[in-house]
């Protein structure tokens, strides 16, 4: 199961963010995102994998290729936005909350 | 095709220093004052995010043009201790009307001192959002919501940093 430690140490990588981006528009090969990143085929495959292992894309054979895409069923990469979007309001909420109450009617 | 697991609840926890009533009125009736703006499913800017204090309340944004959007519905509201709210966006970002369809978000309130309280969050029953939509994978809206997304996940990792 994947857990929120593995969506960050997956999409942590500048790499992998952009991996992640690229098939967000469109599933690719090992060959087609190489193509246009500055990272060699073997690099990709060893994002791919992270990012695979975290539940973030799937993968499905095409002739002799493999395409990525991003998660099968749309639930996960949905799982992790909706993660990003706590994180991010409950560190707003903290400063609200504790910033001084004058403001408070 | 790696076989997807039911996804497990968001889970989050906070710690604040501030009195347990306060913090639930502030994590309600506040709740547009922090809740990131750019999370936004209006074709414009939001001016103000609305969290009706009540059960049978919505939660919703309203655009600087009077346009709004519901995208929450209070089920459960316990001052200062338990807040439940439905989580109605589906996964293409779009306002789910099927509430067999839609999550749901819990909020507990608990007080570790009379100035300080935790702050639980749970997000549930995400795989609601999945069931009969399986055929429009690769249909995102590359346009609308994952770049949007994609870039607060930078900002995030930028502030971390």
């Amino acid at each position: 199961m994947a857990t929120n430690a593995k969506y960050w140490t997956a999409l942590g990588d500048p790499t992998r963010r952009a991996i992640f981006e690229l098939l967000v528009e469109r599933p690719s090969s090992v060959s087609g995102l190489a193509s246009v990143l500055p990272v060699t085929r073997p690099a990709v495959s060893q994002h791919l994998k992270v990012l695979k292992e975290a539940g973030l894309v799937a993968d499905t054979p095409s002739g002799k290729e493999r395409i990525y895409r991003i998660d099968p069923d749309g639930l996960a990469a949905f799982r992790a936005e909706i993660d990003q979007f706590w994180m991010k309001t409950l560190a707003a909420y903290k400063l609200a909350v504790e910033q001084p109450t004058k403001d408070e009617t | 095709m790696i076989k997807q697991p039911r996804p497990a609840p968001v889970k989050h926890s906070i710690v604040v220093e501030a009195p347990i009533a306060r913090a639930f009125k502030v994590f309600s009736e506040d709740f547009g004052s922090f809740k990131p703006r750019e999370h936004n499913l209006l074709a414009v800017p939001i001016a103000e995010t609305i969290f009706e204090p009540r059960v049978g309340g919505h939660v919703y944004d309203r655009g600087v043009d009077g346009s709004e959007c519901h995208w929450a519905r209070v089920l459960a509201y316990e001052p200062p201790n338990r807040l439940l709210v439905s989580w109605d966006i589906g996964p293409r970002w779009q306002i789910e009307t099927d509430p067999a369809r839609t999550s749901e978000w819990e909020v507990r309130f608990t007080a570790e001192t009379e100035e300080r309280t935790r702050v639980e969050i749970e997000h549930r029953n995400l795989e609601r959002h999945g069931e009969g939509w399986e055929g429009m994978r690769g249909a995102v809206d590359s346009d609308q919501g994952w770049p949007l997304y994609l870039r607060r996940f930078e900002d995030l990792f930028a502030k971390a940093a």
